[in-house]
């Protein structure tokens, strides 16, 4: 049983058909990017797995059971988590606080959960910040705090949206490794929307092209970026 | 802070023996006002939700606890938590309808306001409520119907319910709906992603704000002797109640302490000092002045703004 | 209860309605071009009302001539308020931006208090008690004057913003402001500038209601409550939405005034307040929400 289906999943805003009849599975354990040009609706799609949109039609299953109805954090309970294209750390609280609010979804204890958090941001190499406020940190740092907030909910499912994005070269460097030790240590499924290709190409198992709200192509980073109409609407040509 | 803190306290504890008995009744309202504050700090501060509308609890509390001592003898101590419980009833119908409609910001203080103006001309026409006119409580000095012949009772359980209501407030900030409130109110969405029940924390929130506010409305009855609707529903409640915690420091544990410790006396001398015929108001215009110069210049409020420069002195002299 | 005394009342309504209407718009103004919501606003309508008043006990003027001068009193008014105080929160959360207000409010309420005292007035004007026929149906004169100085009071207003230059940038400048900015507008003045206009039309909406209600400092609360329940009703930023909605609360309170007890139409109002919020906070006419 594939964790994460999306079934022939419809969204209209008005007159705009964001996102128009796609499916796509998710098998644990799997790495699966999302790519297509601006506008292809992958974030829609992200807020409609995640329990942030109703699809007007079609149906989202994760872990065998359909989502419908279901708020982010009763998804988030069940161990769906998802990090946003633009970052939203809690200004006003601490490193430390703000990995905590994640931990709590585990462990109600707020003595355990705060030791847990601790653990996490030590893992995202975050420790030197713990007492700071979240609005004191870097763009790069902001999106590991992003990052360890979701990690300390114990999720089953990751949604990473554009955690590349705005990052140097050094610093996204530092990330596909961080991203490659979730996938060995924790055995983290990732569902991720990227735009910097080479990460896309080396890191992911699988790849599905959006775009118009539909499902392009799908297949191994080499077929995808072999794909005519894939490089057409995207890619380009020298794309590796 | 434990030596300053205790030390305040053991001040504050002695200060009756040397207080006259104006005196005494300023910092009666400084301990009220600061627990009111204190309660409204759990939904306004810490919950991001600001409601201008927390008089009505206040009246809800006072008039249960009231009614039924009138009626039906019961101890206004008893009655204080039942007033307690009905102004809570009255939170979560305002919190689920409020929070279940989406109303956020404007909205929701708007919201707030209208129940408080429906609450009192509800029981401005209620006769067995005293209507327009109000209830009057009767002196008999008996303990037991909350009612002492000593100011320094008053100023005792004042200072009591103060210190409970800081005493809650902490508790609150080390467990996880603390952690949730804050959250919440920093970014709701990225805290559903969280796994924040971001609906059933602003209700609890409000819930126990209500709570703590409406057996606050005990002590108002019992302390005042009187009770009208305009002055218990009243939006100039409302507007003193957050007055404390949004001057001292929403969001903080002892904002609405220091608040307090800042308004009242100052509301004192200016009534004071020009109340001379028809300068009543005065004290309410260095309210609204005060209150645009914190949102100008101290907008997370006093106490966040001293305790860094307090900091700043210790690590200069440390 | 007959059909004349019900058409009587709406008529009533009806031409107090115009008040209600300049009230409105000024609100939506403020709201609509810097999404500032003024809740200064029944207050600062109340000194146009004392305005009004201490020009027509000192200097006679009839306050249907000298709401002219309170609109531009209460303009000034305007301008040092929104250039002193409001533009530095423009970018603060909401609800600073609310506290920032009420300061505002309390401050403005309570002055009025200390230099005019608690008790109602009423500011006299030569109409006086003169009455007309318009067929069935007899009109306070001073209500039809009133009503009839509204309307041209917002026909101005309307020219001004849909016919004139600057007119055209405070449009611009609330339909997007970076946009305005990218183009080269002093968007500050812009804002300065359309506040002010915001205030008179209170002000004027306060020397017009003057001479037809009593008034006291305390009324400031309930006129800034009545205008956010008719911007709400006719639509958040919506300049058409606040005129009609104007109009049609004073209609449905001077109705609501004669099928049922007169004190209970407040809690009407509240209720039906409530009920807006809940289902349709953009109001009738839809308009940005906040």
């Amino acid at each position: 049983m594939p964790l994460l289906e999306v079934v022939d999943v419809q969204k209209r805003f008005g007159g705009l058909r964001a996102v128009a009849g796609t499916s796509l599975t998710v098998e644990a354990g799997e790495i699966v990017g999302l790519i297509g040009p601006n506008g292809a609706g992958k974030t829609t799609l992200f807020h409609l797995i995640s329990g942030f949109l109703t699809p007007d039609a079609g149906g989202v299953r994760f872990s065998g059971e359909p989502t419908l109805g279901l708020r982010p954090h009763a998804l988030c309970q069940r161990g769906l988590a998802r990090t946003f294209q633009i970052v939203k750390p809690f200004h006003g609280l601490t490193v430390l606080e703000n990995v905590r609010v994640g931990a709590l979804a585990r462990t109600p204890g707020f003595a355990e959960a705060t030791a847990r958090a601790r653990e996490v941001i030590a893992f995202a190499g975050l420790e030197a910040k713990t007492d700071q406020l979240a609005r004191a940190l870097t763009l790069a740092e902001r999106k590991r705090l992003e990052l360890a907030r979701a990690l300390a909910t114990e999720p089953r499912l990751l949604l990473l949206d554009e955690v590349m994005a705005g990052l140097t070269v050094g610093e996204a460097q530092e990330m596909v490794e961080i991203l490659g030790v979730l996938r060995r240590e924790f055995s983290l499924t990732l569902l991720v929307i990227e735009h910097v290709m080479k990460v896309v190409m080396t890191m992911c198992d699988r790849i599905v092209v959006l775009d118009h709200g539909e499902k392009l192509a799908e297949g191994t980073p080499a077929m995808v970026a072999g794909h005519r109409a894939v490089i057409d609407a995207y890619l380009g040509v020298a794309s590796a | 802070m434990r030596w300053p803190g205790l030390t305040a306290l053991l001040i504050l504890l002695v200060l009756p023996h040397f207080l006259g008995s104006y005196l005494l009744t300023v910092f009666i309202f400084i301990f009220f006002y600061a627990y009111l504050g204190q309660a409204w700090n759990l939904l306004g501060g810490y919950g991001g939700q600001i409601s201008l509308g927390h008089a009505a609890f206040v009246g809800v509390g006072a008039y249960t606890t009231t009614y039924l001592a009138m009626t039906y003898g019961l101890s206004p101590w008893i009655g204080m938590l039942i007033g307690g419980a009905a102004a809570a009833l009255l939170g979560a119908v305002i919190g689920y309808l409020g929070f279940r409609f989406g109303l956020r910001g404007f909205y929701f203080i708007l919201l707030t306001v209208a129940v408080a103006e429906i609450c009192r001309l509800v029981v401005a026409h209620t006769d067995a409520l005293g209507g327009a006119l109000g209830l009057f409580i009767t002196y008999t000095g008996d303990p037991w119907q909350f009612q002492f012949s000593d100011n320094r009772y008053y100023y005792y359980i004042a200072l009591g319910l103060m210190l409970a209501s800081m005493g809650t407030v902490a508790a609150v900030e080390r467990t996880r709906l603390g952690a949730y409130l804050v959250a919440v109110r920093e970014d709701e969405d990225a805290s559903e992603a969280l796994g924040v029940n971001t609906f059933r924390t602003k209700l609890a929130a409000i819930v126990l704000s209500a709570f703590l506010t409406g057996v606050g409305g005990t002590f108002y009855a019992n302390y005042l002797f009187s009770l009208q609707p305009n002055t218990a529903f009243g939006i100039p409640l409302s507007v003193e109640i957050i007055l404390r915690p949004i001057v001292g420091g929403a969001g903080t544990l002892m904002g609405p302490i220091l608040g307090s410790f800042i308004l009242s006396p100052l509301a004192e001398v200016s009534r004071i000092y020009f109340a001379r015929g028809g300068l009543s108001g005065t004290h309410l215009i260095v309210y609204g002045l005060l209150l645009i110069t914190v949102v100008l210049f101290l907008p997370r409020g006093a106490y966040p703004h001293l305790r860094r420069a307090l900091e700043r002195r210790r690590a200069h002299h440390g | 209860m007959t059909v004349t005394l019900l058409g009587q009342a709406a008529l009533n309504g009806l031409l107090f309605g115009g008040i209600y209407s300049l009230m409105a718009l000024g609100l939506s103004l403020i709201f609509g071009v810097m999404r500032v919501i003024n809740i200064a606003h029944g207050d600062m309508m109340v000194w146009g009302s004392y305005l009004a008043f201490v020009l027509a006990l000192r200097l006679g003027l009839d306050p249907f001539v000298s709401f002219v001068l309170c609109a531009a009193a209460l303009f000034c008014l305007g301008l040092l308020v929104q250039r002193g105080l409001v533009s530095r929160v423009l970018d603060a959360p909401h609800e600073m931006q609310i506290l920032l207000m009420l300061g505002v409010a309390l401050v403005l309420e309570n002055l009025a208090l200390v230099v005019f005292g608690p008790d109602t007035r009423r500011t006299e004007s030569a109409y006086g008690l003169a009455t007309v026929w318009l067929g069935p149906f007899f009109v306070d004169v001073a209500r039809l004057v009133t009503f009839v100085l509204a309307l041209a009071f917002a026909l101005t207003l309307y020219l001004f913003l849909y016919r004139s230059d600057f007119g055209a940038l405070i449009r611009a400048a609330a339909d997007n402001s970076y946009g305005a900015l990218v183009v080269g507008a002093d968007v500050g003045r812009i804002y300065t500038v359309a506040f002010g206009i915001g205030a008179a039309c209170v002000g004027a909406a306060g020397a017009l209601m003057s001479a037809l209600l009593p008034f006291s400092p305390a009324t400031g609360f309930s006129q800034t409550v009545a205008s956010f329940n008719i911007v709400i009703i006719g639509g958040m930023g919506s300049l058409f939405g606040a005129f009609l909605g104007g109009l049609l609360v004073a209609v449905a309170e001077s109705l609501g005034a004669v099928l049922m007890a007169p004190s209970l139409k407040e809690l009407v109002s509240f209720v039906l307040l409530v009920v807006i919020l809940l289902f349709r906070p953009q109001g009738l006419f839809g308009g940005k929400t906040g």
